[in-house]
């Protein structure tokens, strides 16, 4: 798409429209097919929401993030799958933008912005656990034209469609961070297919073998300070993924109250069963105490406070955690229908458990959000 | 300037950990209690209390090690923004 002719990025209203009209009614065979069309993924182009956060000079639309969110929380309310498409891309296009040097800003942004490459975060790896967010069994080693670099990478989100990897490796000076076209000699992408959750996003392994990178392939500062790029784009994946659960909570009050309305048992509709409304007022509750969450999570990011990273934390441990409970409480409304492609529900289930592993598991929030109490306590 | 910012510095870093007592000159990292998370705090903390944003040459371990060290990058990033 070319710059001139994109438009600027959609309102929410307009955003909705798009997720009830072209996303939700197929995300269920996105899942199946476990794949999300490229014409798809254009018309997210077109309606300018890859990375509107950017600025302007890059084709972005300077968007606060806190609409950022809510454009992320409608997208998951339509599909879990796309929107971890652009919780991905958005981290990649935020570390180019705090961290590039403005050759490499040149280079990326604005075709990020445009969503004419799309980006994915290369972080965990097959013999080590995420949660320590280590490196080891990737590395990268100078050598007098740049760097060569080795490893593999695994649950790759994107990572069959993405463009530009954003991969941590271990060099001399610690973790470091590079940024590697897909379509480097030496890169091998498999799919990894039948996944339980998130199926539409196109998750991927990926294979890096003596793929040699230019100097400028380094993104932002090594050594102790390349911890902050990893933590940066966490938090900012982090908080995707909580707006993502705020959508996937959304989309199942809507299910749930559009099938209780019209499905009976023992002569009354399912909406006028005590149970069934207590149901529906723990998801209500729930859905607003996340948004609120997050609301605020985005509003200290927007004023550059770095009370945003625990806030972050906290509205991803709420949202995730309710998203699991909620989604289940869905399918337990719906009876068999709850297991039937031939509603969102069961989708939504396998979905949500996928908060609660990524970007921080709900254990490790626990061990985070737990100190801050202490912390607290103790002042 | 100085001493403004490392007033604010160490408020900002004992009111997270109350529990931790050190000098300005003490090398915080050798305390063990700096985290990446809370070394992503201070840089946010750093660029919004003081207005400025720290480029990548300046993000090393060497400049963030006492609450002196970061005073004195405080002290060039808002000198460099003036002059
Ligand atoms: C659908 C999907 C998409 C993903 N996309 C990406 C991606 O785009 N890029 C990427 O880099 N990675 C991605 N991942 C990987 C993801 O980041 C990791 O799965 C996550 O970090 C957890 O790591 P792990 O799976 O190795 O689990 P482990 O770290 O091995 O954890 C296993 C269990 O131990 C618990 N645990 C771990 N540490 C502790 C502790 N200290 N205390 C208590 N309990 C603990 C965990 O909570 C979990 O229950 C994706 C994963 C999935 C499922």
């Amino acid at each position: 798409m070319k710059a001139e002719t994109r438009r600027g990025p959609a309102d929410l209203a307009e955003v909705g429209r798009f997720v009830d009209l072209e996303i939700a009614p197929r995300a269920n065979t996105f899942e199946r097919e476990e794949w999300i069309p490229r014409e798809v993924l254009s018309r997210v182009a077109d309606l300018g929401l890859w990375a509107p956060f950017l600025p302007p000079e890059f084709d972005g639309e300077a968007m606060d993030m806190v609409t950022v969110g809510r454009v992320h929380e409608e997208i998951g309310r339509g599909c879990s799958g796309l929107r971890s498409l652009l919780t991905v891309h958005s981290m990649v296009s935020a570390s180019v933008h705090r961290w590039g040097e403005p050759a490499q800003q040149e280079q990326w942004l604005r075709a990020l912005a445009r969503g004419e490459k799309l980006g994915a975060f290369c972080l965990t790896e097959p013999d080590h656990s995420g949660s320590d967010s280590t490196a080891e069994g990737t590395t990268a080693v100078r050598d007098q034209d740049g760097w060569i670099l080795n490893g593999r990478k695994k649950w790759i989100t994107g990572g069959q469609v993405a463009d530009v990897f954003m991969v941590f490796a271990t060099t001399g000076a610690g973790t470091s961070t590079f940024l590697v076209e897909s379509d480097r000699p030496g890169v091998r992408v498999t799919p990894l297919p039948h996944v339980m959750g998130t199926t539409a996003s196109m998750l991927a392994e990926i294979e890096f073998t003596d793929v040699r990178l230019e100097p400028t392939a380094l993104l932002g500062p090594q050594g102790w300070a390349a911890g902050t790029v990893m933590t940066n784009a966490l938090d900012l994946g982090r908080y995707s993924v909580a707006c993502g659960s705020v959508g996937i909570i959304r989309a199942a009050i809507e299910a749930c109250a559009a099938y209780t309305s019209v499905r009976s048992a023992g002569g009354v509709l399912l909406r006028d069963l005590p149970h069934v409304r207590q149901m529906m007022s723990g998801m209500v509750t729930a859905r607003d105490a996340a948004r609120l969450l997050c609301e605020k999570a985005g509003a200290l990011k927007d004023a550059g406070d770095p009370a945003t990273i625990m806030a972050t934390w906290v509205a991803k441990y709420h949202a995730s955690t309710s998203a699991v409970r909620i989604a289940g409480d869905a399918v337990q409304i719906h009876g068999a229908n709850g297991f039937s492609p031939d509603y969102p529900v069961g989708r939504l289930y396998r979905d949500s458990k996928v908060t609660e592993v990524i970007e921080g598991s709900t254990q490790v929030q626990e061990l985070t959000i737990a100190a801050e109490a202490y912390r607290e306590v103790a002042q | 300037m100085s001493n403004d910012a490392c007033t604010q510095i160490r408020t900002f870093i004992t009111t997270k950990f109350p529990d931790v007592t050190f000098s300005d000159e003490e090398d915080i990292f050798a305390l063990g209690f700096v985290n990446s998370l809370f070394a992503m705090e201070l840089v946010m903390f750093i660029e919004k209390a003081f207005g400025t944003r720290i480029p990548n040459e300046e993000l090393h371990l060497g400049n963030f090690r006492s609450v002196s060290l970061m005073a004195d990058l405080v002290a060039r990033q808002t000198s460099a923004a003036v002059g």
